[in-house]
Order: structure tokens, then sequence, then C-alpha cells
């Protein structure tokens, strides 16, 4: 799915990183738990959270991932954009709760698991 | 790469803002060294969860990483509380952390267990109330 889509499905605003908008990702995951993305997910591209803090970012980012979608209105602070800013992390931000936004994204085909055959 | 590379950094143990800042630089700078996105990314979660744990554990502390032509060693240490029972805290889901920690977005118990599982060595030396050292490593 298009990173695009994405923000057209949740009726996002893109924060920064316009610029990544059309790259694909094939998965994503939801947690307001940073210990749990980094100790579950594998390939993920896109983590969906309402908490906010310079350590969603960085997260994300020690994990490779492409975009963050915060969920119910939340905003990132300026220095968290920055932080995002300087590894070309996408930010988005959707009024959305993460229930609605990850059902959303699921039934129109962003799975939560990639499968690959390894 | 005959000579070994390394970076040091201090990690400030006031500052929740800035807790992985490190392990941001050392990712930069693994990627650098094109080194292949599967080891800097072992090395990027290790590293992440051991330097969060100085910030929220033990007041903060200081980072050695050295990257020669086999492996990469990351050295964390701290002058914070210690760990009494380091068995317990290798445990998934063993925890301390206070619920303001939890809703920082951490302490789930999943720290050490995934360092663990992200590198090729890992070694904790912690004496209570001295302090704690840990020494991980990534093959190359
Ligand atoms: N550097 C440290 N100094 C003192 N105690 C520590 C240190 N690192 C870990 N611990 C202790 O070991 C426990 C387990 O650590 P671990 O990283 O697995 O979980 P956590 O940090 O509590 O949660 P999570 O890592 O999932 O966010 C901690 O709750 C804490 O009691
Ligand atoms: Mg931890």
């Amino acid at each position: 799915m298009k990173i695009s889509t994405i923000k057209d499905l949740l009726d996002a605003k893109v924060i920064c990183c316009e610029e990544g908008l059309s790259r694909h990702v094939y998965s994503a995951c939801g947690s307001d738990m940073m210990s749990d993305v980094l100790a579950y997910v594998k390939d993920q591209a896109v983590l969906l959270t309402g908490l906010v803090n310079s350590q969603v970012i960085r997260t994300a980012e020690m994990m490779d991932m492409n975009c963050i979608v915060f969920v119910r209105s939340k905003m990132p602070t300026a220095e968290m954009i920055e932080l995002a800013k300087e590894n070309g992390m996408i930010i988005l931000s959707t009024e959305k709760r993460m229930y609605e936004a990850c059902g959303l994204l699921y039934s129109n085909g962003l799975v939560g698991n990639r499968v690959k055959n390894v | 790469m005959s000579e070994a590379l390394k970076f040091h950094f201090d990690v400030d143990g006031d500052d929740f803002t800035s807790a992985g800042k490190a392990s941001v630089q050392v990712k930069k700078n693994l990627r650098q060294l094109g080194l292949s996105p599967e080891t800097i990314r072992r090395v990027s979660i290790a590293m992440y969860e051991g330097e969060i744990n100085m910030v929220i554990h033990a007041g903060g502390g200081i980072a050695d990483v050295t990257v020669t032509e086999d492996c990469i060693e990351i050295l964390l240490s701290d002058k914070g509380p210690g760990i009494k029972d380091i068995d317990k805290a290798m445990q998934e889901g063993y925890s301390t952390a206070s619920d303001n920690i939890r809703s920082l977005g951490f302490g789930a118990g999943m720290g050490l267990p995934n360092m663990k599982r992200y590198t090729d060595y890992m070694d904790i030396k912690s004496t209570v109330g001295v302090g704690t050292d840990i020494t991980m490593r990534v093959n190359i």
C-alpha cells in the first residue's frame, strides 16, 4: 500500500516528509508501548500510536520503519518533527482512534505480519 | 578497516527526551561504514534498549561502541542502583518500572531479553549500590 493511500484512508494530515508519500509499505503495527514495538515488531514499516514523545520517533528509526501515524489527533512536538526529518520519517496525524485506524488499514489490505518465504 | 573505530557517548540521565540519542548516532555511523542493514538493526535495537535502561533505571551512564573487522562491541556502564537478581531481570515481563515510566511507553520487561536476542554475546556485571556494566557483541 502506498503511504499516500494510508493518508487518504485515515483522512490524515501530513506533518513532515511529504516527499515520501509515494513509497510502498506492506505491513503495520499499532501500539502505545515502545517496549512491545522493540520486542515484537519484525518487518512492519508503519507504526500507529497514541503516545507522543521523542522515543516514538527514535524507536521507529531503530526498527527501520518508514512512517508513524499519530491517532486521536495527537500532534508531535517541534523537536520530534526535527528528529523525524533528519531520517526522512514520514509523519501523519489522524482524528481516528487506534482501533478504527488499524481496522481501516487492515481491511484495505495492509496486514500485521508480512507473509514471507524465509 | 585494520584499526578499530571507537565511539564514546555520555548518556544523560536527567532528560528522558534525549534518551536514545547515542543509539541514533551509532546507527548513522554504522550506515556510513556500509555495514549490512540486518547487522545495523541488531546493534541499534540492542544498544537502544540498553541506553533507555540506563536512563530510566540508573540515572544515565556512558556508552562505548567499538567496531572491528569482525564485530561491533557495545559497552554500557552506569553507577545506578545495580540489578539484584540478574536471572530474574532477564526474564520476559519482569520489570520494576514505575507507572510513570510505563506512561512514557516503556517498562514491559522486554528490554534485557531483547538485547540478548539481538546480540551474539551479552554479559551483565552488576553490583547493588555500585552500578551495572553490560557488554554486548554483534558479529559482522
Ligand atoms: N542499567 C540498569 N540499572 C539498574 N537496573 C536495571 C538496569 N537495566 C535493567 N534493570 C532492571 O532490570 C529490569 C528488567 O529490564 P528490562 O530492560 O528487561 O525491562 P524494563 O526496562 O523494565 O522494561 P522494557 O525494557 O520492556 O521497557 C528493570 O525493570 C530493572 O529493574
Ligand atoms: Mg528496558
